[in-house]
């Protein structure tokens, strides 16, 4: 199978998308003839022009807020972040309004409506472009939230988000936006709420977020060496989020470490922590463990950010502490 | 998408049976928010009722221009709006109530009312988000190759929030059919927008973003009539947004059951009240369009009979099931109360 990159197979699937939904439209900072600063639209604008391709002042609250708007009035509306770290300019159009808006309507309203940005800590982008925020939007009612890790995945979860009447969250990790990975060339989905065993393993589980994904399998090559066979699971998306699948395979590991940059306190560790508590405490044989990014903003110099996220050799010592309890 | 022809009069003239619609919905909202003060103080509604008494003109005369797939999206002190964009009044008084046949079904109350099938896009008690969303309707629409309009009512407790700023110049570079309708009530809660603003002349800000700016004498219901109308067409026709400012004034306290004191004075209000916008529509019926009496009589007589139905049917409604609450919070059906 041809191999592409991440942000090509999302665009693959934006690109047939708009071609048969022609209510689809996409705004952000230099999204049109420029093709996005990712290359996330590149070649679109020829095709839609700029009704559908529209370059935005730098007004993060206005155009999300608009919409919004537009979402419940037909048309189905991408925002295009690139760095995630702005959308928190418009955090009260999401989280008061856009999340909300099915709900007080009881329903007779929908809201599809994507908002995709990069994340993540890399390349010394320091603290106003290297956040992931995923935590917060998981706690509101109303969003789905994506973190795809594969370019794979990206294409199905995307054109899955690309159909949905709910605003979806949808989280590339900077690290991994140009790297490849066999997709098809035909149009397919990956329905939100089903994780993916990233590698099959019997005496740990391991549950990563975006980019740790990645970190976690090298990991496991390490650890494989001195016989422990890692188990990795990624969610793909946190919410829905797929607690069965962590569940089954605690149930056969008995152990549970989850790997993820962003900050420990009411994330999505403790989150799936609790969870397998309140419905495998049976299985486990050992504490369930975290290993997340340092709590502080994410600074600039190399030796310094290196320092804040989590690494290849921390997760095997946090493995080798896991199986030693 | 059927395009209706305009039947809007020349400006000057209006069409008698319009103006008498006119007084019809205003008085409706004069009538149901005096029985919603009354509710109140009964403690048949649970939380805020933030009325509409003395701005109704504005209402009314801009939707006087709408039609049902035209959108309009309002602020916390909006149920003249809704009542104006055709909820029936016992909707809004059940929502007010908590019931299930309330607009928002009892998800809702004073400030989150929706009844989309008829373009009412919802209120919210959020100062400002209804500009954006209101250009949003003005984006699709035009994406969508349609004539419909998208409308923005809010206080003048908005124009000094970010959301003004950047939901008029959006609009205006996308050159977007949508009407930004300023009621200027001189007061945002209760700190005075003389007090508030750099500028207080909202009309002459459209010009800092490049859209025609209007200011008017809110309680004048002709004039906002006709101000609205050239707007709406304007929009309709591609021409792109236009900002209004109504000058008007809320009679009431901010919120039913608040303290209306320390910040205007008993002579500020009677002035304003001596400028009541029903009243001026009733003299000018009578003047203007020899409109006989009898006939005023007849839509107050009918208008009281409306409300007074409506409120014990709001009384006698049920409530919602405990177990639908956690419904719609997602699109598709079923989904669990928490992942």
């Amino acid at each position: 199978m041809r191999e592409i990159t991440l942000i090509e197979a999302t665009r693959e699937a934006l690109a047939a998308a708009m071609a048969r939904d022609n209510t689809i439209f996409v705004v952000g900072e230099g999204i049109g003839p420029r093709g996005g600063n990712f290359n996330t639209t590149t070649g679109l604008y020829d095709l839609y022009g700029p009704e559908r391709l529209r370059d935005m002042p730098i007004s993060e609250r206005g155009f999300v807020g608009m919409c919004a708007g537009a979402a419940m009035t037909g048309s189905r509306p991408i925002v295009d972040f690139m760095f995630v770290d702005f959308i928190l300019d418009a955090m009260g159009e999401l989280i008061n309004q856009a999340a909300k808006i099915q709900y007080m309507s009881s329903g007779r309203l929908k809201m599809p409506l994507i908002l995709r940005g990069c994340i993540g800590i890399g390349h010394s982008a320091a603290t106003h472009h290297s956040g992931s925020y995923f935590p917060h939007f998981v706690n509101i009612p109303g969003f789905r939230v994506v973190v795809p890790t594969t370019p794979y995945d990206a294409k199905g979860l995307f054109a899955t988000a690309l159909v949905s009447d709910d605003p979806v969250i949808f989280l590339e990790h900077k690290s991994i936006l140009f790297h490849k990975g066999a997709v098809p060339e035909e149009e397919y989905t990956i329905p939100f709420g089903q994780a993916r065993v990233a590698r099959a393993g019997q005496h740990c589980t391991v549950v990563a977020v975006g980019a740790m994904v990645g970190k976690t399998l090298q990991a496991c090559e390490r650890l494989a060496l001195a016989g422990i066979e890692v188990e990795v699971i990624d969610p793909r998306t946190l919410n829905p989020l797929d607690i069965q699948s962590v569940l089954a395979s605690v149930h056969k590991t008995g152990r549970l470490l989850i790997v993820d940059e962003t900050f420990q306190p009411c994330g999505i560790g403790a989150e799936i922590a609790a969870q397998v508590v309140e419905q495998g405490f049976d299985d486990l044989d050992a504490p369930v463990c975290r290993l997340n990014g340092a709590y502080a903003p994410t600074p600039y110099s190399p030796t310094l950010e290196a320092a804040v996220v989590p690494n290849v050799e921390e997760i095997v010592r946090a493995v080798e502490t896991l199986m030693a309890a | 998408m059927s395009v209706q022809p305009t039947t809007d009069p020349a400006p000057g003239q209006i069409d008698r049976s319009a103006a008498l619609e006119f007084y019809r919905v205003m008085l409706t909202i004069r009538r149901t928010e005096e029985q919603l003060a009354r509710s109140h103080q009964q403690g048949l509604i649970h939380g805020a009722c933030h009325t509409y008494v003395g701005q109704e003109a504005i209402a009314a005369g801009v939707c006087a221009h709408l039609r049902p797939d035209d959108a309009v999206f309002s602020t916390h002190r909006g149920h003249g709006h809704a009542l104006a964009k055709g909820v029936p009044p016992r909707e809004l008084i059940a929502e007010l109530f908590g019931r299930a046949t309330g607009c928002s079904r009892g998800r809702g109350g004073s400030m989150h009312l929706f009844a989309p099938e008829i373009g009412m896009m919802g209120t919210s008690g959020i100062v400002g988000p209804c500009i954006l969303q209101a250009t949003g309707a003005g984006y699709s629409f035009q994406l969508l190759k349609t004539d419909r309009v998208g409308v923005a009512f809010f206080g003048d407790g908005a124009v000094n929030n970010g959301a003004f700023h950047e939901g008029l110049n959006l609009a205006s570079i996308c050159r977007l059919p949508v009407l930004f309708v300023c009621e200027n009530n001189q007061y945002a809660t209760e700190i005075a927008f003389a007090y508030a603003a750099g500028n207080p002349q909202v009309g002459m800000r459209g010009s800092a973003y490049g859209m025609p700016g209007v200011t008017l004498d809110g309680n004048d219901v002709v004039a906002v009539y006709q101000a609205a109308g050239e707007a709406v067409a304007r929009a309709r026709a591609g021409g792109g947004p236009t900002l209004l400012e109504c000058r008007t004034y809320r009679t009431r306290a901010h919120a039913e059951g608040m303290r209306d004191v320390g910040y205007r004075t008993q002579e500020e209000v009677d002035r304003w009240k001596a400028q009541d916008p029903i009243a001026r529509c009733r003299t000018y019926l009578l003047q203007k369009q020899a409109v006989a009496v009898e006939a005023l009589e007849q839509i107050e007589a009918d208008v009281q009979t409306t409300v007074t139905e409506a409120e014990r049917f709001a009384r006698n409604s049920p409530w919602p099931e405990a177990t639908t609450a956690c419904q719609h919070v997602y699109s598709e059906p079923a989904q669990p109360a928490s992942h």
